[in-house]
């Protein structure tokens, strides 16, 4: 039986690697409460510009703000399946946050049937893989109505 | 209202693929606009380089780069970049230092030799920019960008993918009559609706190829202009205005928006302010123009820019383009030159092209694609990393 290959973050400390329960990990500023994603080393509210951060995790779920279904494969540093794969982008408004967030969607998932303001939630996919490893990413999955 | 400088020359060197080293559209197009302009190279005092990334050093001192081809001079010179706003900001710098009273006569070039297929980052490992991340992670190139916005206009505000199409029948026609123009040939709806898909909605035919070409202009004070035409078209304005904290939409080549929980997103959205500050400044408005030309990235967004520029009501653009208004021959005619949908974009030639455009215009030399009796047009543009760029030209 071959072991399974170990699950590495794609980028380091932009989401919690928990399957169960995926986060993205943005920071706030302690001073005028604003959230940012990816994180910042400054609070980039012209009226603030304190850097006083904390970490926290961004809503998991949202609602779907507008999408696209990409047919042709980017170049590079993309890692592109041979033969390409199309796959879906979403960008979904975190209403918290009152904040878009981009990711893919899951393969599987028909775009043509898709609604603005429909829920989505995160999850963890994976982006790519090499010999030893999974490169995992977060992505975009319709929750089920 | 704000002193105008002179547009005393312009010129070109036409789009195409034509493989050669961007600083031979460069000078050509220089030459055309100091031939045009009635002067001699050795006239400039300033010349202002619209820089390219992909083009290896000579690329990014772009100024010195096309000095030192037309044949050292001692002329001063700036290099500027603001991705497809780098045009802008080299005409502005020009524009700056000729209402400063520094100098009278200034050469604005850009040129660009593009590579085939997709825009992709700069090369390299560099996982903490923003440019090459969206790439690695996302597989977010420009087109996605551009469907993300498209599909949110169709669900909005009703769009469809002929409305797109249209777009592009529209500017093949234009660009029929521009000898400049890299694609002349008028194309048809069923041609756009049979074209491959590339990021939904959008086609093959919706997007804007990258291409090589060369733009120049000759700005100069009034005063000087004066001594040599009577009657130059002016450069009322320019805006190269950034957004205001929190810019909600989406922009590429971000991940997210900014959070408008704490702050409240601003009145004006960066869009229409790139315009607006073009026209306050200038003392005019929307309602004054006799054309336009837009960044057609897509076909998509330049139904986004009617609105974006104030000829037309958020959702009403679709209407525009239906009734003919922004057609040669209709009411406010937008991108004449063919936009664009006819040209491909060589990055930092393009907005200096724009501004070639409005003054052929508007010195009614602009053959078959003329719009009678043109007295002001605009030009705007939108790089990514936030840069707006409008231009606003008058006779």
């Amino acid at each position: 039986m071959r072991g399974a290959k170990e699950r590495v973050a794609a980028v380091e400390g932009w989401f919690r690697m928990d399957e169960a329960e995926p986060r993205l990990l943005g920071v706030r500023c302690r001073a005028c409460r604003t959230s940012y994603f990816p994180k910042e080393s400054f609070c980039r509210n012209p009226s603030c510009g304190a850097a006083d951060l904390e970490e926290i995790p961004l809503s998991r779920r949202g609602k779907l703000w507008s999408w696209t279904d990409n047919r042709y494969p980017p170049p590079p540093p993309f890692v592109a399946k041979d033969p390409f794969e199309p796959y879906s982008v979403a960008a979904v408004l975190l209403e918290a946050e009152k904040m878009v967030v981009l990711g893919q969607v899951v393969a599987g998932v028909d775009a043509a049937a898709f609604r603005l303001g429909q829920e989505m939630e995160l999850v963890l996919d994976t982006l790519f893989e090499d010999e030893a490893k999974q490169y995992i990413v977060w992505k975009w999955r319709p929750v089920a109505a | 209202m704000a002193r105008g400088v002179a547009v005393l020359g312009v010129g070109m060197h036409p789009w195409g693929k034509w493989g050669r080293s961007f600083v031979e559209y460069g000078v050509a197009a220089a030459r055309a606009a100091l031939k045009d302009a009635g002067i001699e190279w050795k006239d400039v005092e300033f010349v202002a380089g619209g820089d390219t990334i992909r083009n290896g050093y000579p690329g990014y001192v772009a100024g010195a780069t096309f000095a030192q081809a037309l044949g050292w001079t001692g002329a001063q010179v700036a290099s500027t970049y603001g991705a497809c706003a780098t045009g802008a900001q080299a005409i502005d710098v020009a524009r700056a230092r000729i209402l400063a009273g520094l100098c009278d006569v200034a050469l604005v070039v850009g040129a660009d030799t593009t590579p085939k297929g997709f825009f992709a980052p700069a090369g390299g490992e560099r996982p903490t920019d923003p440019d090459w991340l969206r790439f690695r992670l996302l597989g977010a190139t420009n087109p996605v960008y551009f469907g993300l916005y498209a599909r949110r206009r169709m669900e909005t505000f009703g769009a469809t993918n002929e409305d797109f199409a249209q777009v592009k029948v529209k500017n093949s026609r234009h660009g029929l009559a521009n000898p400049n123009a890299r694609y002349r040939k008028a194309v048809t709806l069923d041609e756009v609706m049979a074209s491959p898909v590339v990021s939904d909605p959008l086609r093959l035919l919706d997007i804007c190829a990258t291409s090589d070409g060369g733009a120049a202009v000759v700005l100069t004070s009034l005063d000087f202009a004066r001594r040599h035409t009577t009657d130059a078209v002016t450069l009322a304005a320019v805006s190269t205005v950034t957004p205001r904290f929190p810019n909600t939409i989406i922009e590429m080549p971000n991940f997210a928006t900014d959070s408008a929980a704490s702050v409240p997103a601003p009145d004006v959205p960066f869009k229409d302010s790139i315009a607006r500050r073009a026209y306050e400044a200038a003392g005019v408005g929307p309602e004054d123009l006799d054309l336009a030309e837009v960044y057609d990235l897509s076909t998509a967004l330049e139904l986004d820019w009617y609105e974006n520029i104030g000829i037309a009501k958020p959702g009403e653009a679709e209407q525009l383009l239906r009734d003919g208004s922004t057609a040669l021959g209709g009411r406010i005619p937008v991108n004449p030159s063919g936009g664009l949908a006819s040209f491909g974009e060589a990055i930092p030639a393009q907005a200096i092209a724009q501004l070639c455009e409005l003054t052929w215009q508007l010195r009614g030399e602009a053959g078959g694609r003329q719009v009678e009796g043109a007295k002001l047009g605009v030009a705007v543009n939108q790089g990514l990393f936030g840069h707006g760029s409008a231009l606003l030209a008058k006779r």
